[in-house]
Formats: structure tokens, sequence, C-alpha cells
């Protein structure tokens, strides 16, 4: 296990200097809660089903967890978290809708510490990627895991402002993000912050484009 | 005029002009057997188009070859670059200068024409280095190193072999070592466990060390396709690399003609039917088949499990023949 | 493999850098390299026969799938999946069949779940068999893999007579199958069934039991559990090291659950389990093919009122199969519209591939490229 100190300096820029006012992530709101509520406009799941990007209402309550308590959102009836002994704010999802056990939206400094938890676990990382939010300014961070021993999935989201894309770098605690990162860093544009070899991956190594932004034109 | 024919230097040319046809035919021909072979083993019918039976298929391939260009790369070392096939096949034609096809029939018929085939055959080390040195190529280089370090490693068995022969049998004379095999088939030097009771172990390892040193596989460390491309031979095209090829087939030819000689018997027929010169071939020719069927059937060995082949195994046992047939002529 | 150890744990003791008095070079093997299958390249520094560090460089066969799966609609996608994994088409296109169902809550007809568990596990099988040939032929073994295209051919055949292509079939449709098979697709696949298990036995005994085969593979190109788990590998390679993950048993999908098979894994991590993880899980597919011919069905092979023009309800689906190579995810994010807002396809031959550069540290060349045959990579899959 090794482990990696997500740098606070770094990070901050990227949260606080945005202009959209929804992205804008002050420390005292929870991310996940302020990210929720921006992109609830575009990713707003269907009535009956669980809300994946949601917080759940303090779901690891044992869990010492340095995160700010939650603001009482209405969640809709949430399903038993298989997660809920790691102090990351998992939320269980219907998989049987959905394809994944367990959902958590953190903000980009915890995307290595929810990293290291799901390490210990026993997790193995399955994949990362980004999605462009066009409309709200920001960009998605989508961490995907799963477990090769008891067969779940876990997804880990993380938002940050689309004008600065930058989160701290997991590769360390999973040698495999490595070249997922790389992979998103071409598609997107997104700076994963110590990342031992940010350069292009899949497309040309002198490609100063990022395909899959949605304001990319060919 | 017939006095003409039958002087030294006109037997001398005839068999010259005789042996590079031999050698060219062959050479030739192995490889559509090792097609033909290989589609055999492998459930289809190999070359079939050119000629009857894809017959024509090698006359074919050498026109191409013929026809197209012998790049030099730059910078590579230009000399030693045309030189190195040429240095591979010449050892082969000159060696063959004293098999025994039949018991008249060798171009020279010398007191130490054993000695003379294993100084040539070393050569053959030299010219794969210099092809794979002089390439100015990676992969051609890895494989010089390899080639060196295979053939060393064979070449003891192989003489260490070949002097428990020359022990058993007194000679280094091709003919006379084939003339002592003579009768029936138990008299073939494979076969005589009282002389030595390893007999066999001792032709079973020549067989082993002529596939090494013939670059064959499972032992094709130089070409190695899958790993170096295609080894020294990499950088060459058109003849330069055909006429390797044409000189794996002629050592091929070598090394199976002398494992008849030893092992099986030259010339001598078994039952006393057929002129020897047939017989020889007979022999000869299926242990080329033997080769083209271990080639077809078995994956390439590791490298350092080649050479643990040899080191620890072929050298000790082959050691051991020497000391057991050395003991036994000395018990009697 | 004692001489191998010692020699690579001599190695260790040199300092690795080119001060250190080891001189180095680079090898470029590929992107036009016979053991890469493919364009991948590998940047090898080498010490003589011995890989320092291999860095893969991929790219080469780039085709930004993702970027297509935004801009066509979701049934137009279904033939781009089939072109990802050239070899594993059936699994791919039942990935992305599967997570649009899912979205969109249709469920197609139970005949058409155990025809695509039947296409999907004689899919399996043509594609190991590529594989087996291909790597005994990294391996210097020409001769298997004309048997195995021998058996292939029989596959193709199959599916081509229900599908209507041989290779980078689309049979799979959002919501069942394009068409239904027929008597003699299920009288040939008996046949094929019967007649593949004595040709598993020959290969046993032609190839896997073969001392130089064997002395290749034993020992070579270990890959720990932890190293499986710290780079995602799925497939084959984590079933090699032990860890019976299989996403048909982790996550049931289609009407895997209503059969009994098992999932072969070996402890060993090395090249050779990886290889008998495969060859046994042809025995499986053969086994899982035959359950399912004898309870196949009767009923439509579409799911009814399935809309022509298909919005998924907003949000993200991910649907997870296991493909030849391991477990191949889409991840799609809707906004509800006709056309995906994100789709990502998780291939596993990407992660993979990632460990080759930490697994083939210290090994020789011949044993380095044996352990990325062991892995069985499609580079399509890896750059998509």
């Amino acid at each position: 296990m090794s482990e990696i100190k997500p740098n606070p300096e770094e990070n901050k820029p990227s949260s606080v200097a945005v202009s959209s006012a929804k992205a804008s992530v002050p420390a005292a709101v929870p991310p996940g809660v302020a990210q929720h509520q921006a992109n609830k406009g575009n990713e707003a799941p269907k009535p009956p089903a669980p809300a994946p990007a949601q917080v759940a209402p303090k779901t690891p309550p044992a869990s010492a967890s340095p995160k700010p308590s939650a603001t009482p959102a209405p969640p809709p009836a949430p399903l038993p978290n298989p997660l809920a002994h790691l102090a990351a704010p998992f939320q269980g999802v219907d998989f049987k809708l959905k394809g994944f056990h367990a959902d958590a939206s953190v903000g980009p400094d915890q995307v290595v510490s929810v990293a290291e938890q799901l390490d210990k676990d026993g997790f193995s990382l399955d994949t990362i990627t980004g999605v462009d939010w066009l409309a709200q300014g920001q960009m998605e961070v989508v961490y995907d895991y799963f477990h090769p021993v008891r067969g779940l999935r876990a997804a880990v989201r993380a938002r940050i402002p689309r004008d600065n894309p930058e989160l701290p770098t997991i590769s360390a605690v999973f040698p495999g993000a490595n070249w997922h990162e790389r992979e998103t860093h071409d598609f997107f544009g997104i700076r994963f912050l110590g990342h031992p070899n940010l350069t292009p991956f899949l497309l040309p190594e002198d490609a100063d484009y990022h395909p899959l932004k949605k304001d990319f034109k060919a | 005029m017939l006095k003409l024919l039958s002087t030294e230097p006109v037997r001398l040319l005839a068999f010259l002009v005789g042996i590079m046809a031999f050698v060219g035919l062959n050479a030739a021909y192995l490889v559509w057997v090792e097609r033909k072979g290989a589609g055999r083993f492998q459930r289809r019918p190999g070359p079939t188009e050119v000629g009857y039976a894809g017959l024509l298929q090698p006359i074919a391939d050498a026109i191409k070859l013929l026809s197209k260009q012998l790049i030099v790369p730059q910078g590579v070392d230009a000399a030693l670059f045309r030189v190195a096939p040429l240095l591979m096949m010449a050892p082969a034609l000159m060696s063959l200068a004293v098999i025994p096809f039949g018991p008249s029939l060798a171009a020279r018929n010398i007191n130490v024409g054993l000695l003379l085939i294993f100084a040539l055959g070393s050569i053959n080390v030299m010219a794969i280095m210099l092809g794979g040195w002089s390439s100015r190529n990676k992969y051609a280089i890895m494989s010089a190193a390899r080639v060196v370090s295979q053939n060393v490693a064979y070449e003891i068995p192989t003489l260490l072999v070949v002097i428990t022969m020359i022990m058993i049998t007194g000679t280094m004379n091709l003919n006379e070592i084939v003339r002592q095999q003579a009768g029936a088939f138990w008299h073939w030097n494979v076969f005589r466990v009282w002389v030595n009771p390893l007999m066999p172990v001792t032709f079973l390892i020549f067989f082993i060390c002529m596939l090494a040193e013939t670059n064959r596989a499972p032992f094709d460390m130089a070409e190695a396709e899958s790993e170096l491309v295609a080894g020294a031979y990499t950088e060459y095209s058109s003849m330069g690399f055909g006429v390797f090829f044409m000189a794996e087939y002629a050592n091929i030819l070598l090394g199976c003609s002398l494992a008849t000689v030893l092992f099986l018997g030259g010339w001598q027929s078994p039952f006393g039917i057929l002129p020897g010169v047939l017989w020889f071939l007979i022999k000869m020719y299926f242990l080329v088949f033997a080769v083209v069927w271990v080639r077809w059937t078995f994956p390439r060995t590791q490298f350092y499990g080649l050479l643990n082949l040899s080191w620890k195994l072929l050298i000790p046992v082959s050691l051991f023949t020497l000391i057991l047939s050395s003991a036994i002529m000395k018990l009697y | 493999m004692t001489t191998q150890e010692t020699i690579v744990s001599n190695l260790a003791d040199v300092p690795r850098s080119n001060g250190g008095g080891v001189e180095t070079f680079v090898l470029n093997v590929g992107p036009q390299h016979p053991a890469t299958h493919g364009v991948l390249r590998v940047k090898m520094t080498m010490d003589g026969e011995y890989v320092l560090r291999a860095e893969p460089v991929c790219g080469y066969i780039h085709r930004m799938h993702e970027k297509m799966g935004e801009n066509r609609t979701y049934a137009q996608f279904l033939p781009n999946t089939s072109r990802i994994d050239y070899l594993s088409a059936m699994t791919y296109t039942h990935a992305w069949a599967g997570v649009v169902e899912r979205a969109a809550k249709i469920q197609p007809p139970p005949r058409a779940e155990y025809v695509r568990v039947i296409t999907s596990e004689l899919n399996r099988i043509s594609s190991h068999l590529v594989w087996w040939g291909a790597f005994l032929l990294d391996l210097g073994g020409f001769t298997p893999l004309l048997y195995a295209f021998d058996d292939r051919e029989m596959i193709l055949d199959l599916l081509e007579r229900i599908t209507g292509a041989r290779l980078t079939y689309c049979y799979y449709r959002i919501g069942g199958l394009y068409n239904d098979v027929d008597e003699e697709f299920i009288e040939g696949t008996r046949k094929f069934v019967h007649h593949m298990r004595p040709r598993l036995k020959m290969y046993r005994e032609l190839v896997t039991e073969n001392i130089i085969f064997r002395k290749r593979l034993i020992d070579i190109g270990p890959i720990s559990q932890e190293m499986c788990r710290k780079y995602g590998a799925t497939g084959p390679v984590i079933r090699g090291s032990g860890i019976p993950y299989d996403v048909r048993k982790a996550e049931p999908y289609s009407a895997y659950p209503e059969f009994d098979f098992e999932i072969p894994h070996f402890r060993e991590g090395d090249s050779m389990a990886r290889y008998l993880v495969r060859m046994e899980e042809m025995a499986q597919s053969l086994r899982i093919i035959e359950q399912a011919l004898d309870k196949l069905p009767s009923g439509p092979v579409m799911a009814e009122k399935v809309p022509r023009v298909l919005k998924l309800p907003a949000g993200d689906y991910c649907y997870a199969v296991e493909a030849a190579r391991g477990r191949f995810m889409v991840r799609i994010v809707s906004d509800n519209k006709e056309i995906a807002y994100r789709a990502k396809l998780r291939t596993p031959c990407l992660s993979n591939l990632s460990l080759f550069e930490e697994a083939s540290q210290g090994m020789l060349l011949p044993d380095a490229l044996a352990l990325m045959g062991s892995l069985d990579l499609v580079i399509p899959d890896i750059d998509r």
C-alpha cells in the first residue's frame, strides 16, 4: 500500500478559481452535495431509482471521516450500502438498474483517500473516465472499481471545474491507473497532478486537442 | 580423348559441377520437401499451383528472389555484408567433396576427411556472426551473439562424439569408415552395441547437435522469427537471403550425409539389393525428413534451455561414451 | 528454471541506470513485429537479452470509438462494438445491447438469452483457438495454428449461417436477436461439441505435455494476485493468478445463472497457468453450450415493443460481460436523448497489458514475449 499525499496547495485553485457559482466548492459545503445539486438538471435519476449521485446522509456512521456532515437532502429510501464499512460516502445502488452496487460523489481532494480505502478493502481498479458537463461548466471524473473476490462494483465520482480540470493522481495507489489517467487526459484534457508520465497515450504524441470535450470541433 | 577425360583435373571438374548441381538442386527441392511436408503435417496440401504438385515452386521462388534488388542498407559494413552469405555456402559445398556417396563416388578420398569437414564447419558460425554483425541491426546482432554461443556449445558434444567414432573406427577416412560397416544392418555403427553399448545414444547426440549446428528448429535461435524478426538475416534481401537460405539446406544435407556415413553405414546396403548410391540417398533423405518432421512438430526451445541441454546433458553424456568406449577398447 | 532465476538475481545486483556500468540499448519491438500480433509497439530497454524496462506504446490503431458512440444512436453504435475486439465480437455486442436493455428496461425473451449464451460461448472458443495458435506461433511452433484454425472454421461456418458474418458479428439486437437459429445450427453445434472434446484431448497430448513447451512456460512470467488487483487485470490473467473472478459468476448476466459451469483457475500465476486456464475454459464453454442446447426454450427471439426511437432515461448505466480476454464493461451516460451523452468502453486488454511493464522486468526477451503472448492481446481492443 503505497500512499500518496493529495497536495492541498495544488488542489485549492482548482476548487476556488471557478467562475461558475454552481461549480464552486466552498470548503464548508460537502463537495458531493454541491456537485450533485449542480448536475441535477442533467443527471437526475428517475424517481423510483435510488439516486446514484446523491450523498446519503452520513452513511458511514461509525467512521471518523474528516468530511463535514451532509446537509439533510431528502433521499429516496436508500438501499443497503455494501460498502458501509468504509469511510467514503458510498451509497447503495440497485445493481439491476444501474450495473453497479455502490456509488460515491467526492471532492477532487478525496479521490486518493477513497482509492486507498478501496485498495485496503481489496478492490481493483476497473477504469477511469471523464464526462464533460459543458452546460454546468464542469468535468466529472468517474473511477470504476470492482472487487475481484466479492464481485462488487463501486463508482466514485469527482467533479472539477471545466476551465481548470485538475485533480490528484491515484496512480501511486493503483499503478494500473497510470494508463487510464493518461487516456482521460488525452480525451478530456484533465490534468492528474503528480502523475509520473502524463503524455498522450492513444492520441498522437503531439496532440494538443481533446476529442471528447463537448466543444471539440474536428 | 578418353585418356584426357580420366585425368585428375577433369575428374575434379566433373565432381565440382556435380556437387554444385547436387547441392543446388537439393537446396531448391528440400525447400519443396519442407513446404510439402509442413503442409502435410498441418493438414493442408502445401504448394500445388506451380507445376505438378507444386514441383516448379522452388524455381519460381528462385526467379523471384533473383529478380529482386539486393539492398545494402546505409551504414552497414558493405564488404562483410556481401561476403557473409558466400561464407556460409562455400564450406558446405567444400565439405561435400569428401563425402563418399558410393563405393567409388567421392570427389576426394582423403585420409583426414572428418577433420576437413569439421574444420570447414566452424566457418559457418563466422558467416552468420558476420552477417548479423555487419547488418547494423539490433535484432541481427542479438542473433549473432546467440549463434556464437549456441554453436560453441554444440561444437563440443559433436566433436566428442566424432572422437568416439574415430577411436572406434581408427580412421578419419570416411570411405574407410563406411567400409568397416559392411554386412547386414547390425554392422552399422549405430547398432554396434558390443563396441559401445551407448552407440544409439551417441547417434542421437550427433543428430541433436546437427540440428543445433544447422540452426534448425527447435534450436532456431538465430532466426527466431517471433522474437528477433529474422535474426541475422533481417537486413538481407534478394539472393543475399536466398544464399543464406540455400546454405541452410546445404548444411542439413551435409549433416545428414555425415550422420549416414558415421552411423548408418553410408552406401552399405542392408539387403544386398540396389546399388550403394541409392542406399546412401535413401538413408540420407530419411534423416532429412526427420529434420523436417522435428521442425514442424516442436516449438522453439528457450535459449538457456538450449545451452543447459548442451552443457549439462549432452557434453557429460558424450564424454561418458568417449571414456566408456576407450575403456572397452582397452579391455578387449 | 533455476538457471534463469540465478541469472536474473545476478542482474538485480547490477545498478540499473546507464551510469552503473551496464551498457543498455533500446530495442524497438513493433509496431511491426511478428510477436506483437498487431500494431503494438514496445520500447524495450535491454541489457543484452535481458529486458530492463519494457514500455508499451499504444495508439497505433486508435479509432476513437467512444466519440463515435456520442454521435450515433444506440442501435447504430452496435456494429462498432464488434470491431473493438474482433476476435470476440459476440460478447462485445452483448455488452452494448445489455447496457441499453438495462437502461431502457427491456427484457429479451428467454430464447434470445439462451442463443446469446450459445453464440457467445462459441465465439469464446473460436477466440481462444486463435489465441492458442498464435501463442504457439510466438513460441516457434507453427503446426498448432492450423489445427486450431481447422476447428475454428467449424465455428465460423456455424455462426455465419445464423449471423451472416464470419468475424465481426452484429447478431444481437437491442431487445433480442436479429433472427432465430434453425435446426441445422443446433445440430451443427451439437456435432461441433462432439468434435471438439477429443480435439482438446489431442491438443493436450500434442502441445500441453510437450517438454519443450512446458519448459518455456512453467515459472515464466509470474504475475501475483496483488499485481493483478493493482492493475485491474481480468479474464484468464487474473484466473491464472488464482482468483476465480469471472463476470459470468460475479455479476451474473443473461442466462448464465441457469447453467452449471466452473471457473477454471490456477494458483501458479505463470504463463502456463494462463495457458491452462484458457484450455480449460474451452471445455467449460462446451459444457455451457451443451446445457443451453438441451434447455433451449422456444418462443420469440425479440422483445415486444422495442421503441424504434430509443431514448434512455437520464443517468448512467453499466453493463459488464466476460469477454474472451476478460471483463468488458460499457458505461453509458444518458441525458435523455436518443444518442448517448458519453459511452465509455472499458476493455480488458488495456488493463491486462498495463501490468506488462512491471511483470516483464528482468526477463529474457523470448520469455518476455512469451509472457506477452500469454496475456492474449488484441491491439484494437487496447486502442479502441
